[in-house]
């Protein structure tokens, strides 16, 4: 995975993730696997043997992962500013200053 | 062979002995115990190892065998194997190419490690094994009393404060634990580690579940997770990963299964750490948050109670030990190289750790129920089980759970640690010994997927389930490659969160902040009415003295010496008065 060229210095090592090309092209390889998935549901269809009312929507999976990530992320995000604090708020005399 | 010989005392035994050696002798020691205690379960079980008549007539069942306590008997064999094996450079001096402080790779705590270790892997077996609640008490406090050496080996003054909290908090769990049991064997008359229910327990159950529950990190009690495993060494935080949720997640299924609550408190714990996770900094803090969201999994499971679901909660409970195992172990070995596990100092090490970064995929494809993985086998039983028994509300937040394991387990984990920004470290790679037990991890997190029938075959309960369908392959397949879709998008468009040096408030503010504020404030206001009161009686005391000297001295009318006229003439006047009164 690493390989060490004389670009960065005589030893500094040289990653995929340095070259953008091979990073676009994972990229692409890995929308394309998305599509497939999408595609395989349209051949194979869905058959569950206890299905849940809402499992049998076309896409379901798909659409409730990328939903979950942007819920997930968006929730996560005003709960930051609500809850954080110092790195060292729990440190030394604790709870020198106030509770909340 | 060895009889029936409980499966902590090679461990007990095995402790004393890597106490006394060093060394080559220490190292065998370290792995042999392991591998002669799993030939023990293997071949030497043969019947329950009880002692009749003991305190107060109770009989204690030091070793009742059968499938559940089999299977967790097994799990911690291995799990303790590839502990020591991933710790066993400890005591060999500095790591070479290390530049962060890691564990004290030196001379006695070296061995205090060790000693530790082994003795809590025995209490882990100990209490699984217990057939008796009296037996399991003892267990469950010496699980706690080994373990915080691996906590206070960090030798800080924060590991030292967080290892005391961690030890109260278990200390209260034992208590709990004693006192339902006794409660319980007043209202049945038996000690026995069964099924107890809240159902006609009274409060017994109740204390017994908050007991077990705080072991297994039930919110507002999960604090202790997310606390410790961050403070302990590299290699200490891979044990304690290991075996004391699970021990209460083995307690929960022996006592507990098929109650209701246990499934809105399971569901609430794959649901709340979830979001700590995307804004965690700390790396094994994450995966502390992490763990809390996986014993969700199976404390839902549990609650479920048929067959699916609870041999669902015991194999996702096996795989999780591997997985979480493993991935503790890679940051662990990042740890050890550079000193670090936050996510805003690490970032670029694939470079020069490779093997790590790809060890550590494999664990994260394997929390994140990848097909082929471990978790796609195990936590998919818990799954279906909730969509069998119709709780279908459970099921969407489970599957809301799975996509988030993903996020933060699955991407972020690798991605801060090896991926990312590049930070510039160029740590070596960890010494062989921990390659070998994560190499080890990652063949059976795929060996759980692979071999799943095999795997099933160790199950505790009958039931049919097969996870490779077409649907199952494909509907996890799209709910994991869309949420990583999901992913890039939150990361090209600059949605998602940047890591940031700072704590998130969690429960723990209610014992850290709130606890020491509260008694603070009280010790104000008592100091203060202690003041006032002191201040009051010492006026009392002066104007008393005042009073007193005014009258008795130098120059005060009691304390003159009166002539014997005077006093012959106040004799006549008290005479006087009595002889008024009495007349």
């Amino acid at each position: 995975m690493s390989h060490e060229h004389g670009d960065h210095g005589p030893k500094e090592p040289i990653g995929w993730m340095d070259k953008p090309d091979f990073v676009k092209r994972l990229f692409w390889a890995f929308y394309a696997l998305c599509a497939v998935l999408v595609v395989a549901e349209v051949v194979f269809g869905k058959a569950t043997e206890h299905p849940h009312p809402n499992e049998g929507w076309f896409g379901f999976y798909a659409v409730y992962g990328f939903i979950s990530f942007w819920f997930l992320v968006l929730l996560a995000k005003p709960m930051r500013k609500l809850l954080i604090r110092s790195e060292d708020y729990y440190e030394g005399d604790e709870g020198a200053e106030d509770a909340g | 062979m060895l009889g029936s010989l409980p499966p902590f005392v090679p461990f007990f035994v095995g402790a004393l002995a890597v106490a006394f050696t060093k060394g080559l002798p220490r190292k065998v020691i370290l792995l042999a115990v392991p591998i002669l205690g799993g030939l023990n379960l293997l071949l030497g079980l043969e019947h329950d190892v009880q002692l009749q008549e003991f305190l107060g007539g109770y009989t204690l069942t030091l070793l009742r065998v059968d499938k559940l306590s089999l299977l967790f008997g097994y799990l911690f064999h291995i799990a303790a194997f590839l502990g020591f094996l991933y710790a066993l450079h400890l005591g060999d001096g500095d790591v070479d190419g290390a530049v962060g402080d890691g564990d004290h790779t030196g001379g006695d705590r070296a061995g205090l490690q060790h000693v530790s270790a082994m003795l809590y892997a025995g209490s882990a077996l100990g209490a699984v094994f217990a057939g008796d609640f009296i037996t399991l008490f003892v267990f469950w406090e010496l699980l706690a009393v080994t373990s915080v050496f691996l906590i206070w080996a960090r030798d800080s003054k924060r590991s030292f404060a967080t290892g005391f909290r961690y030890l109260i908090i278990h200390v209260v769990s034992g208590v709990l634990l004693l006192s339902g049991a006794l409660m319980l064997a007043h209202r049945t008359g038996s000690v026995e580690f069964g099924h107890v229910g809240l159902e006609g327990t009274g409060a017994a159950g109740w204390i017994l579940l908050i007991a077990f529950g705080i072991k297994a990190g039930f919110p507002l009690a999960h604090n202790w997770i997310t606390e410790s495993y961050p403070e302990s060494t590299p290699t200490g935080a891979v044990f304690l990963s290991a075996f004391t949720t699970k021990v209460a997640v083995y307690a929960l299924a022996r006592s507990f299964a098929g109650e209701d609550v246990l499934i809105v408190v399971g569901t609430a714990m794959t649901f709340f750490p979830i979001f700590y996770a995307v804004l965690e900094n700390d790396l094994r803090r994450v995966l502390g948050y992490s763990m809390i969201n996986q014993i969700g999994f199976m404390v839902a499971g549990i609650g479920i109670g048929t067959a699916l679901a609870v041999n669902g909660a015991v194999a996702h409970a096996f795989a999780d030990v591997i997985f979480k195992g493993l991935l503790f172990m890679s940051i662990g070995a990042v740890m050890t190289m550079t000193g670090r596990t936050k996510g805003t100092d690490l970032g670029g090490l694939y470079k020069t750790m490779p093997f790590t970064a790809t060890l550590c995929i494999v664990g994260a494809m394997a929390i994140s129920a990848f097909p082929l993985f471990s978790a796609f086998v195990t936590k998919s039983m818990i799954m279906v089980a909730a969509i069998e028994e119709h709780h279908y509300i459970v099921w969407l937040f489970m599957l809301f759970a799975s996509a988030g394991v993903l996020e933060h387990a699955g991407i972020k984990i690798p991605f801060f640690a090896f991926f990312a920004h590049d930070s510039g470290i160029r740590a070596k790679e960890p010494p062989k010994n921990m390659l070998i037990a994560m190499s080890i991890g990652a063949i059976l997190c795929l060996s759980i997927g692979i071999f799943w029938i095999q795997f099933y075959g160790l199950l505790p309960m009958e039931m049919e389930y097969h996870p490779y369908s077409t649907t199952h392959v494909l509907t996890q397949l799209q709910l994991l490659c869309f949420g990583a879709l999901g992913f890039i998008a939150l990361m090209k468009t600059g949605v998602y969160p940047d890591e940031k040096r700072a704590v998130h408030i969690d429960a723990e503010i209610l014992y850290r902040k709130l606890g020491p504020w509260l008694v603070r404030k009280t010790g104000s206001r008592v100091a203060r009415v202690d003041t006032y009161v002191r201040a009051s009686v010492l006026e009392l005391v002066a104007s008393v003295l005042r009073v007193a000297a005014r009258a008795h001295g130098l120059v005060g009318p009691l304390a003159r010496s009166w002539p014997t006229g005077s006093t012959v003439l106040w004799v006549a006047i008290l005479l006087a008065g009595y002889l008024l009164f009495y007349l």
